[in-house]
C-alpha cells in the first residue's frame, strides 16, 4: 500500500464580484483540480465571499526572492516621471 | 547573504511592525516557536469540534442544530487554514497529524472537559470562543505572515460563535428555573477551564518572553487574562449568573476586577494528558483519521490514473 497522504497543496484565488480581480485568499491540500475546486468552495466561501474561483498547484508558482528584493525592484524607483504628479498642468485648461 | 546580515534584516523587520514571510530569512528558534504554537492552534480547531459535535444530534431545535453544525464546520476550516501556514515553515501535513494522533503535540486542554448538558454548548460559545476571540485578536497582528493572515480570516469567522453561545445562555437563564440552573452549573464548571486557555501565570510561562520579543504575541497571558474576566462579568451579570469566585471583586486602582486563579495544578495534570476526555478525544481523532484512509488511497490512485492517462493522450 502506499504512503498515506493529503494530497498536493493548492492556492486558492476567489473573485468577489464580476468585473473585480482574482484575489489570493489561502491554500489547501487536494488531489486532482476539481477537488480543489470543491474544497476550495466549502472552505472560502461559506459566507458569500466570492462567487468565481481559481485554484493553482503551488508548485506551479515561481516566486520573486526576498534576498533580491532591492535590485530586482530598483528600475522602477528612479522614474518618477511615471507619476502623473511629475507633471506641471497650467490652471484654466480644466480637468486632466 | 550573511547570517548576522540576515539576523539584522529580520530584527528591523520586527522593529518596523513589518511581517515575516515563508521565503524570508528567519531565526531556527523563530520558525521552530511558530511550528509549535500554529500547529497546536490548529489541534485546538480541529479537537475543539469533538465536544460540540457530541450535541449536533441532541439540539434541542433544528435552528439550534443548523447553527451548531455551521460552527462546528467553521472550526474544522479554521483547522485547516492555520495547519497550511504551519506548512509553509517547512513543516507537512502529514507530520503534524502524526504528533497530534500520538500525543507528541499539545492542543488546548479546555476541550478535554466533557460537555454534559445543552448549556455547556451555550457555555463553550459564550466563555471558550470569548477567551479564543480574545488571543486571536492580538495575534491579527502577529509577526509571521501566515499566522497573521489567517487569524484575521478567523476573527471574521468566529465572531458569530460567541453571541451563538451567549444566545443559548440566554435563553435558558431567562427561562424554567430547571433552565438556569443549568446555565448557573455550566458556567460553574467552564469558568475556570476557560482562564486556563490563555496558558500559565507569566511568571511561569517559560514560552512568553521569547513571543513577545518576536512580537508572535503581543501581549502576556495574564495581560489577555484579565481583559477576558474584566469583559465577562458583566455578561454573567446580565444572565443573573453567579461567576464561581468569592473574591471577585473590582478594583479601582487597576480598573479591573481582582480573581482567583484557576487550579495550576489541575492544568498541568490534564495538559500531561490526564483530563477527564483526554484519552477519547485522540481516539475520536485516530478513528477518524483511519476511517478515512480508503478515501485518500482512492482519491490518491484516481489522480495518479487521471495523470497517466493524460499523458498518455
Amino acid at each position: 500500500m502506499t504512503k498515506d497522504t493529503q494530497g498536493p497543496l493548492w492556492e486558492v484565488f476567489v473573485q468577489k464580484k464580476s468585473g473585480q480581480p482574482f484575489v489570493h485568499c489561502g491554500n489547501l491540500h487536494a488531489f486532482d483540480a476539481e477537488m480543489a475546486l470543491q474544497n476550495a468552495r466549502d472552505l472560502y466561501t461559506r459566507r458569500g465571499e466570492g462567487m468565481s474561483l481559481w485554484v493553482v498547484p503551488s508548485a506551479a508558482i515561481t516566486a520573486s526572492s526576498p534576498e533580491d528584493r532591492g535590485a530586482f525592484f530598483e528600475p522602477s524607483n528612479d522614474k518618477i516621471f511615471r507619476h502623473p504628479t511629475f507633471y506641471q498642468i497650467p490652471d484654466g485648461i480644466g480637468h486632466m | 547573504m550573511e547570517t548576522n546580515e540576515a539576523q539584522a534584516v529580520f530584527e528591523s523587520k520586527l522593529a518596523n511592525n513589518e511581517y515575516i514571510e515563508p521565503k524570508d530569512w528567519m531565526p531556527e528558534d523563530y520558525r521552530k516557536h511558530l511550528i509549535r504554537q500554529i500547529s497546536q492552534h490548529a489541534h485546538s480547531e480541529v479537537v475543539g469540534m469533538l465536544p460540540e459535535g457530541n450535541w449536533i444530534s441532541r439540539a434541542p431545535s433544528l435552528r439550534a442544530k443548523l447553527v451548531l453544525l455551521a460552527k462546528v464546520q467553521d472550526e474544522g476550516g479554521h483547522g485547516l487554514y492555520l495547519y497550511t501556514a504551519a506548512e509553509t515553515l517547512g513543516t507537512s501535513r502529514d507530520e503534524m497529524l502524526d504528533a497530534l494522533l500520538t500525543g507528541k503535540a499539545k492542543y488546548s486542554s479546555i476541550f478535554n472537559y466533557p460537555t454534559l448538558t445543552w448549556a455547556d454548548i451555550g457555555a463553550i460559545g459564550w466563555l471558550v470562543d470569548g477567551a479564543a476571540i480574545m488571543n486571536q485578536v492580538m495575534l491579527q497582528r502577529t509577526s509571521y505572515g501566515p499566522y497573521s493572515r489567517a487569524m484575521i480570516r478567523i476573527c471574521k469567522e468566529e465572531s458569530f460563535h460567541q453571541r451563538q453561545g451567549y444566545e443559548i445562555m440566554t435563553r435558558m437563564a431567562f427561562g424554567s428555573p430547571e433552565q438556569k440552573d443549568m446555565a448557573q452549573d455550566a458556567l460553574n464548571r467552564w469558568w475556570y477551564p476557560s482562564l486556563m486557555m490563555f496558558g500559565p501565570p507569566d511568571t511561569e510561562s517559560p514560552n512568553s518572553e521569547k513571543a513577545i520579543k518576536w512580537r508572535i504575541k503581543r501581549e502576556t497571558n495574564d495581560q489577555l487574562r484579565q481583559r477576558f474576566v474584566n469583559q465577562t462579568v458583566v455578561q454573567a451579570t446580565y444572565l443573573g449568573l453567579k461567576v464561581p469566585d468569592d473574591k471577585l471583586k473590582w478594583n479601582p486602582e487597576k480598573d479591573g476586577y481582582d480573581y482567583s486563579d484557576p487550579d495550576w495544578n489541575e492544568f498541568k495534570n490534564v495538559i500531561k494528558g490526564h483530563g477527564i476526555c483526554n484519552r477519547e478525544r485522540i481516539n475520536a481523532r485516530q478513528k477518524a483519521h483511519d476511517n478515512g484512509a480508503w478515501v485518500r488511497a482512492a482519491a490518491n490512485a484516481y489522480s495518479q490514473k487521471q495523470n497517466q492517462q493524460s499523458e498518455a493522450a
